[in-house]
């Protein structure tokens, strides 16, 4: 199991000794234009988690291939690119232009800007023309059916699934005002993760994807969680927050997870995964 | 940052009551102190994010910081007891620069943390003026002791004498007042803050004219460089 970190929540050049404890790590969303992203404030503490609503800050494609690609690949961590936009044109353009990373994360669901125009699937399928690099598809648990969605970027040529982005929500404050300048936000944090694991659990179901799984992880035992539900990777988002040495701790407690759990490996959990729509309990 | 490291862990030495603020010391350990006007990201009991706070004293073997408890996490460090341990993190960000021939420090409300250790990091005993909103408040002015004191009515930026160099800390309206004053004054800001390395990007303000983050940019500035577009939020 490879342990990186979610999209936007982590600067590897602001903080290079945080990224280089991850396995890989995932670029902010890059878009065709630069944005300014949301006024703030842009994030507010909730129960068991957060919301976030930065908007897609960036410095668009263009700043983004000039400026940040070079610095991010001189750090010599395999790097992925979280590639956004709003229509299955900007996306593919953007892919067609990247080179020299291990992967590409399409962020077909960021909560804090419109949606797409086009479906996930479109999305995928013209990027699949523009590049030969691996793609994974970040998909929403907002989806009423995310299998579905998940089948349907398989078919379209996804090589994998990031589970799952943040959720749109709302926190008022003392005046019953909305925190966030932008009104809602997109909910992570601990909060989330039963929210993933099942996600998680019926996409691998639906596709055996590789599957990278995030939503809350803050421990080994949550990353074992993860791959006893199908994902193969994890990435870990707000706990990053709070704890920059999240990713060597992860990995340490995760070892130990896995005896305490009677497994070899994460791998060995993942294995065993069902579908919790497939799992029958046995009578004792 | 310096480090890829969690948080150390660091054991409450002390917790005194300064008006309605607490003045909580914990331990040194192996964390320095830094520049004055830096931070420190203090985990918040229960909470699931760390809190920004200046360093207020730096005691031998001690890092103080003053907390006024206006929400659940800065009122759950409040009643921390000698003998817990919260994580902590930092220093942080960018201080004050010291290299300044006639000193004022100014300080509104909470913003009378970074002054002491400032003070104190400067040398030479420079006039401060503070500014609190009720006498209960201006406790916090034994802090620095000798400093001049008004209370709301008054402001404090009636106290400014425009031949100084200003170093600030206070509400967002000081700091503009501040900054229309003394262009060349430097003004420690506040934003809400998640990380407080750059990770989360949320604690923007409008800097050199573009949303940048405080933590990395700041969380001191030269006056002319900050335009505030939002209230502080601790």
């Amino acid at each position: 199991m490879r342990i990186l970190n979610a999209s936007g929540c982590l600067d590897a050049l602001a903080a290079p000794e945080v990224a280089r404890q991850l396995d890989a790590f995932v670029t902010k969303t890059v878009t065709p234009l630069p944005r300014e992203g949301s006024a703030p404030p842009r994030i507010a503490e909730t129960a068991h988690g957060m919301l976030n609503a930065i908007g897609l800050a960036n410095p668009g494609r263009a700043g983004f291939l000039a400026n940040n690609l070079p610095q991010l690949l001189e750090l010599g961590i395999p790097l992925w690119v979280s590639v956004g936009g709003f229509c299955a044109a900007d996306y593919a353009e953007t892919c067609s232009l990247l080179s020299g990373i291990e992967a590409i994360e399409l962020n077909l669901s960021c909560p804090n800007v419109d949606e797409a125009a086009d479906s996930a699937a479109e999305i995928v399928s013209v990027c699949r023309q523009a590049t030969e690099l691996p793609l994974f598809a970040k998909l929403s648990a907002a989806h009423p059916d995310v299998a579905e969605v998940a089948r349907a970027v398989a078919a379209a040529g996804a090589d994998g699934l990031s589970l799952i982005n943040t959720l749109r929500a709302t926190a008022l404050d003392k005046q019953l005002r909305p925190v966030l300048a932008r009104g809602s936000g997109g909910l992570s944090g601990p909060a989330l993760k039963p929210v993933a694991l099942h996600a998680i659990g019926v996409c691998h179901e639906a596709t055996g994807l590789p599957i990278v799984g995030m939503g809350g992880i803050e421990t080994g035992r949550d990353a074992l969680e993860f791959a006893a539900s199908g994902a193969r990777d994890v990435a870990l988002g707000t706990v990053l927050f709070a704890d920059p040495g999240a990713p060597t701790r992860v990995r340490a407690e995760l070892a130990t997870a896995c005896t305490d759990a009677c497994v070899a490996t994460p791998d060995d959990a993942r294995v065993l995964a069902k579908s919790p729509e497939t799992v029958r309990k046995v009578p004792a | 940052m310096r480090s890829s490291a969690s948080p150390s862990r660091h054991r409450v030495t002390g917790s005194e009551r300064i008006g309605p603020y607490t003045l909580l010391r914990l331990e040194r350990g192996e964390l320095e102190p830094g520049a004055p006007g830096q931070f420190f990201m203090l985990e918040a009991p229960g909470r699931l994010l760390p809190r920004p706070f200046s360093l207020c004293l730096a005691p031998p073997g001690e890092l103080a910081f003053l907390v006024d408890p206006i929400g659940p996490g800065t009122e759950a460090l409040s009643l921390l007891e000698v003998g817990d341990e919260i994580g902590v993190l930092g220093p942080l960000g960018h201080g004050y620069r010291l290299d300044v021939e006639r000193p004022l420090l100014v300080g509104g409300g909470i913003g009378i943390a970074p002054l002491p250790y400032l003070a104190e990091q400067l040398g030479g005993s420079p006039p401060v003026v503070l500014g609190f909103r009720t006498a209960d408040y201006a406790e916090a002015a034994a802090l620095l002791p000798g400093a001049e004191v008004v209370i709301d009515p008054v402001l404090v930026t009636d106290l400014i004498d425009p031949g100084f160099d200003v170093l600030a800390c206070g509400p967002e309206p000081m700091l503009e007042a501040i900054a229309a004053q003394c262009p060349a004054a430097q003004l420690a800001w506040e934003a809400p803050m998640a990380c407080g390395y750059g990770a989360c990007y949320g604690c923007v303000v409008e800097i050199d004219g573009a949303l940048r983050r405080l933590c990395l940019e700041g969380p001191v500035l030269d006056a002319a460089r900050v335009r505030a577009r939002v209230e502080a939020v601790a």
